[in-house]
This record gives C-alpha cells, sequence and structure tokens, in this order.
C-alpha cells in the first residue's frame, strides 16, 4: 500500500502545535513507516511538491501570506485539518481583533520604554506580507475537514487522528478530543 | 546589472523568515537581510488584562520554549506582587528551577537532534530528501531514538513541574501552585533502562563526544564558517559562574572585556535600547553606552560560555574548560561553535536536574510568598536561545498599562544578519548557479542562532525561506525556493 503524504504548516501560531507532534516521541519512528512528510517545518521541501493525502494546520490567518500558503494547502491536500485553538478560531493572535492594528504598531515600535532612540520608524517594505484587519480562522477562508482542539491539541490525539486517518475507517476514542 | 536574491521559507528553524540577497553589477554580494515578516503586536494586546493572566497568556508568543516566558513573565510579576526575584520560599524557587532546566534539556535536544543533525551528518550541501530528522532516524536509529527519548525526558520534567508539557500553568505570581510528587521524583530519579536522570547525563556527555569529533575532523569549516567577532551578553549568578534561572546582566566584547558589569536586570532600559528598520518586523538591540552601530551583541549558549567564569556542575565544567581552552581563554566567535556549547549547557541542565531530583525542598508545601504591592515588574531569564526581558506596568485595578518585551531571537537579530551577510560573501560570490546545497548554507547560518522566530516577532511558524535575485534598481531577475 502506498503511504499517504502530510503536509504541516504553522501560520499564525506559536509552533506548540507543532511541538505537540513531536510530543508523540517515539511513535515518531513508527509514523514515518506509515507516511511521507511533504512540506513541513521539519522538512526542507519548502512548497508542496505533490498531490498530499493530509494536511494539518496550525495557527489562524493574520497576514496575505498566510492565505496563500491555506490556499496552497487546500489545493493540494484531500483532507485538511484545523490543528489547535488558533487554526480553529483564532487563538490568542487574534486578541487583536478589538484592537485597531495601528495601535498596535505604535504601541510596539513607538511607545515602549526601549524604543526611545529607535526614530520612530514603523516596519513597512515589500519584502512584508501585508497584515489583515483582523486574525481569522481557517474555516472562515477555505473548508476545513475536522478540528482537533487543544491549546495544543495532546500529542495522544494528534496520533490517533493521524492513525484513524491514515487506517481509514477507525475511530477517536472520544475521552482523547478535550478541550485545554 | 545588479541582483538581489531571497530566500524564503528558511525551514528547520522555529518562525517565519526572509532572506535576500543584493549583488551589485559585478555579481558580488553587496548586501545581505534576514527579514522577519510576523507581527503580532503583543505589547498592546495584553493591555488591560489582569496581571494574574500575564505567565499563562504572554508564554503563547512560542510553543517552542513557552516555559521561558511562563517563568520571565512569572518573575516580571513576582515583582508586582512585592515578592521580587529573590523572595520566593525555597520550594517555589527550586520547582521553578527544575522546570526551566527541563526546558532547557528538551529544546536544546531538539534543537541538535531534530534541527540541526541533518546538516552535520549528511552536509549542509545534501539533497533535500536527506535534510531531515526523517533521514537521521532512517540512517542513524540509535542516535534519532537517543535525542527523541532526551527530549521526552525534559517534557515530562516540565509535564511534572507545569502541569502540561506546553503551555503549562504552575508558575503563579510569588509562587508555584504544586510541589513535585515522589512518585514523579522517583520516576525521574530511578525510573527504567532508558529514562532515568543518570542515562541523561551519560547521553548528554556522549553527545558532546559526538560534536567534538565532528569539530576535529571539521574544524576547517567549524571555525570559519560565519565567525566574526562581536559582543556578547548573558545572565550571569552574582558569583560570575553559569545561571540561567537568576543572576545580573553582564557583557564582554570580542576580546573579553567586561562592557556591561554585572548590573541589575530591573535597570535594563537604561542599558539597552532598540532601534527598528523599515524592513523587518524584529527590533535590533543595542548596548546604549556603546550605540548602534558597534553595541549590538549575541546572546545564547555561544555568548552564555563567553560571559561566565564558570560553570558551577563538575561534568559541565570540565567541558566547559576544554571550550575555553580551545580559543586560549578568549571569547570564542565562532558561530558553529554555538553547537558544542549549546550541548555543554545540555549537559549542564541534566546535572543541574539531578541536582534538584535530590533536593528535598522540592516535597515541601511552602509555595507562594506575599509582599507588598508594586506597580511595575521585570523579569529576565536565560532561555534556551538566550537572554529574555519582560517588563510590565500595572494599574491600581491590576488590569496591565503596559508591556515591553525583548526576546532572545530579537538580541540575536544584528548578529544573525552579519552571519547571513558573511556566508553570502563566502559561498555566493561570484557563482552563476544558484543550487540548494549553497542557500542552505545560508540556513544553516541561521539555524546555528536557533532562532525562534515566532518569539522574536512575538509570533511562530514556519520560517519560508524564499531566494529571490533583484538587479540594483530593484527589479526581480530570478527567483528560487529552496
Amino acid at each position: 500500500m502506498r503511504k499517504k503524504i502530510v503536509a504541516t504548516t504553522s501560520l499564525a501560531g506559536c509552533f506548540g502545535c507543532h511541538m505537540s507532534i513531536l510530543d508523540i516521541d517515539l511513535r515518531l519512528v513508527d509514523l514515518i513507516e506509515l507516511v511521507e512528510f511533504n512540506r513541513s517545518p521539519i522538512t526542507d521541501i519548502k512548497k508542496i511538491s505533490k498531490r498530499c493525502d493530509i494536511g494539518l494546520i496550525e495557527g489562524g490567518i493574520c497576514n496575505d501570506e498566510n492565505y496563500h500558503v491555506l490556499k496552497e494547502f487546500r489545493e493540494n491536500c484531500e483532507v485538511l485539518v484545523s490543528v489547535g485553538e488558533c487554526a480553529i478560531m483564532g487563538g490568542l493572535p487574534a486578541l487583536r481583533n478589538n484592537i485597531p492594528i495601528r495601535e498596535c504598531f505604535e504601541e510596539a515600535y513607538r511607545n515602549v520604554p526601549t524604543s526611545k532612540s529607535g526614530g520612530g520608524i514603523i516596519p513597512n517594505d515589500d519584502e512584508l506580507p501585508i497584515i489583515l484587519d483582523r486574525v481569522y480562522p481557517c474555516h472562515e477562508l477555505v473548508k476545513i475537514d475536522y478540528f482537533l482542539p487543544g491549546c495544543p491539541p495532546r500529542a495522544d490525539l494528534i496520533w490517533e487522528t493521524l492513525l484513524a486517518l491514515v487506517t481509514s475507517g477507525a475511530e477517536l476514542p472520544y475521552e482523547l478530543v478535550k478541550y485545554d | 546589472m545588479g541582483q538581489k536574491i531571497v530566500i524564503d521559507p528558511v525551514t528547520r528553524v522555529e518562525g517565519h523568515g526572509r532572506v535576500t540577497i543584493h549583488l551589485d553589477d559585478a555579481g558580488n554580494v553587496e548586501d545581505a537581510r534576514l527579514h522577519i515578516v510576523e507581527f503580532r503586536g503583543f505589547e498592546r494586546m495584553i493591555q488591560g488584562r489582569p496581571y494574574l493572566e500575564v505567565p499563562v497568556i504572554v508564554q503563547r508568543l512560542c510553543g517552542i520554549c513557552p516555559v521561558s516566558h511562563h517563568l520571565a513573565g512569572a518573575k516580571a510579576i513576582d515583582c508586582v506582587v512585592g515578592v521580587g526575584p529573590e523572595g520566593l520560599t525555597p520550594t517555589g524557587e527550586k520547582m521553578r528551577r527544575l522546570m526551566h532546566y527541563g526546558q532547557m534539556f528538551q529544546s536544546h535536544a531538539l534543537h541538535f537532534f531534530h534541527l540541526a543533525s541533518p546538516d552535520l551528518l549528511f552536509g549542509a550541501g545534501a539533497s533535500v530528501e536527506k535534510r531531515n530528522v526523517v533521514a537521521v532516524a532512517r540512517e542513524y536509529p540509535e542516535l534519532a531514538i537517543q535525542g527523541i527519548t532526551m527530549r521526552k525526558f525534559g517534557q515530562e520534567i516540565i509535564l511534572a513541574t507545569a502541569g502540561k508539557k506546553i503551555h503549562g500553568i504552575s508558575a503563579v505570581p510569588g509562587g508555584i501552585h504544586k510541589n513535585l510528587s515522589i512518585a514523579d521524583r522517583d520516576r525521574f530519579l530511578v525510573g527504567e533502562k532508558d529514562f532515568n536522570i543518570n542515562k541523561m547525563v551519560d547521553w548528554s556527555v556522549a553527545i558532546i563526544d559526538f560534536i567534538k569529533n565532528y569539530h576535529k575532523k571539521n574544524s576547517g569549516l567549524m571555525d570559519s564558517f560565519a565567525a566574526f567577532p562581536s559582543n556578547h551578553l548573558s545572565l550571569v549568578n552574582k558569583d560570575g559562574g553559569m545561571d540561567l534561572y537568576h543572576g545580573v546582566l553582564r557583557a564582554v566584547d570580542a576580546e573579553g572585556r567586561k562592557i556591561l558589569n554585572d548590573v541589575d536586570y530591573r535597570e535594563y532600559v537604561k542599558h539597552i535600547q532598540e532601534e527598528t528598520k523599515s524592513w523587518s518586523y524584529m527590533k535590533f538591540p543595542f548596548l546604549n553606552s556603546i550605540g548602534k552601530e558597534n553595541g549590538w551583541y549575541r546572546v545564547g549558549p555561544l555568548a552564555r560560555l563567553n560571559t561566565v567564569d564558570f560553570i558551577p556542575t563538575p561534568l559541565a565544567q570540565k567541558e566547559f574548560e576544554e571550550f575555553r581552552a580551545y580559543t586560549k581563554g578568549k571569547p570564542n566567535n565562532m558561530s558553529l561553535h554555538t553547537h558544542w556549547a549549546r550541548l555543554i549547557e545540555l549537559l549542564h541542565s541534566a546535572e543541574k536536574m539531578k541536582e534538584l531530583l535530590n533536593d528535598p525542598d522540592l516535597q515541601g508545601n511552602d509555595l507562594i510568598a506575599k509582599g507588598a504591592r508594586q506597580r511595575e515588574g521585570v523579569g529576565v531569564v536565560e532561555a534556551p536561545r538566550g537572554t529574555l526581558f519582560h517588563h510590565y506596568e500595572v494599574n491600581d485595578d491590576d488590569s496591565v498599562a503596559r508591556c515591553n518585551l525583548i526576546v532572545s531571537t530579537t538580541n540575536n537579530n544584528e548578529a544573525m544578519n552579519r552571519a547571513v551577510g558573511h556566508v553570502a560573501k563566502a559561498f555566493l560570490t561570484g557563482v552563476k548557479e544558484i543550487t540548494d546545497g549553497l542557500l542552505n548554507h545560508l540556513e544553516v547560518a541561521i539555524r546555528a542562532y536557533d532562532p525562534c522566530l515566532s518569539c522574536a516577532t512575538h509570533a511562530l511558524g514556519e520560517i519560508p525561506l524564499r531566494v529571490s535575485i533583484y538587479d540594483s534598481n530593484g527589479m526581480l531577475v530570478d527567483e528560487k525556493a529552496t
């Protein structure tokens, strides 16, 4: 049987969900027998290079680049999973949704006590992505097939989910699906 | 026609970033920049939240070293509740220290085994299929299993002290809300054949031997790759020894002269300022007394081994002496030696965990100290990647009024840019075709600093690396994703 192909990415997240994937510990060795990794922060593949079976998304969408990556994943993955609170509902970065983005910049670059001699510049360059008006959950922008709750979802939940998707038909024990 | 090269995303580091290289008309490297492309705005978002929430909220800057933010935030809030950094109960402080050394241990193991080892084992010029931990697991299974188990040990220590492996909850203003159970203690002290503290110490020693052997065989590369003089900054204990949880701020220059002499970190604003550049969301800190141009510094394992006088655990001290002897007692300015330094700290963390696990104070019940409420607090720890500053002002209604964060990777911003420039000049000048392996050399330089770009922009995620070539007029000529 062909190995299932898995791609992962972290958008506006904290990488904690990817750390939780690594928390499956020695099951990682079993995992690489079951699946092949494509684009992921743990590989050096920077664009999805072939059709993938499973895409895992950490983080919500806070800039145009996040959105392009999310679209790349949706177009190239059979099944797309929102992993963790930020992907599901914006999470902590979405705390800024009630604050004008200008105020966030002003505070970070002008008002903090160590920026006295900073000259008052606020970063603005063609190389920097365009920041969106607010932080969006993934499912507001593309169709998401499954949602894994938790901040981050526990390693056991991630592991059982991958097993269920890879072996298709296996069921997730209800006790595993927990919020924080 | 001049050109610009962009690498995006930078992978196997933690966070979002992009490299651009500007070539002049003759094809020589004119300028190289590491752009940090994420912005979160934590300094503003935290305003108005109750200060009690700080240690739990702010760690969500970064899921890779959340303990560091959890503890730096908690230490700042200790000041706010009038306990100060040195007023915790023995159980409170030692539980936090155990959590911190567990974090240091897991993070250093993660960096070495999961992220950096493919470069060392297969070479930075290896094919893309090889440059990942999966290939390591396939070709060096024993090494991979050790790495995974060491990281797991650190994570289990965090679980036992913080309540969760990622984004824990136990450090509270003025102390800690639990002690260490006898069952947990014994699980770490005795445990199983390959899962106990003695094994962790043994494996740490073994992996240092690995890097020393690697260095013997590759000293040409390790000694010259992205080597450049700089200042170095870290916390040190008041006695000059290494202390990753608490101490005073010390900086030395490239020759080892003290340029910041063991000052109280609560006065950091006097000593450190930050510059903003238009092309990166990450700020550029520098020492006030020296100024923007030459006042930048490195932080992290290499910097720490350059600032401290000694390491207060015997096995790591022995390694430290050998490390320092290599540069004849002068500061070590070779970027790739950071891997060596990191593994000496890995061993030190294992020894510290062992010392703490044997300390009966961890089973004490006096968990939280109290004091007179203050308006402001600063907390600093040595995170795995370097010195981490948290600073809060609090309103009378207990809500946060202001917040300032200088995270480890931000402290290394200028150094990483210099490293990128250095490698670009060494490897790209005059080369007509840009190969993946060549580009990966740039990433290797960045990865040596183990940058957590998520933290740095108060954001995290994959560090994207794309290389684009621009001419001297800023027009895109060619582009390659690595």
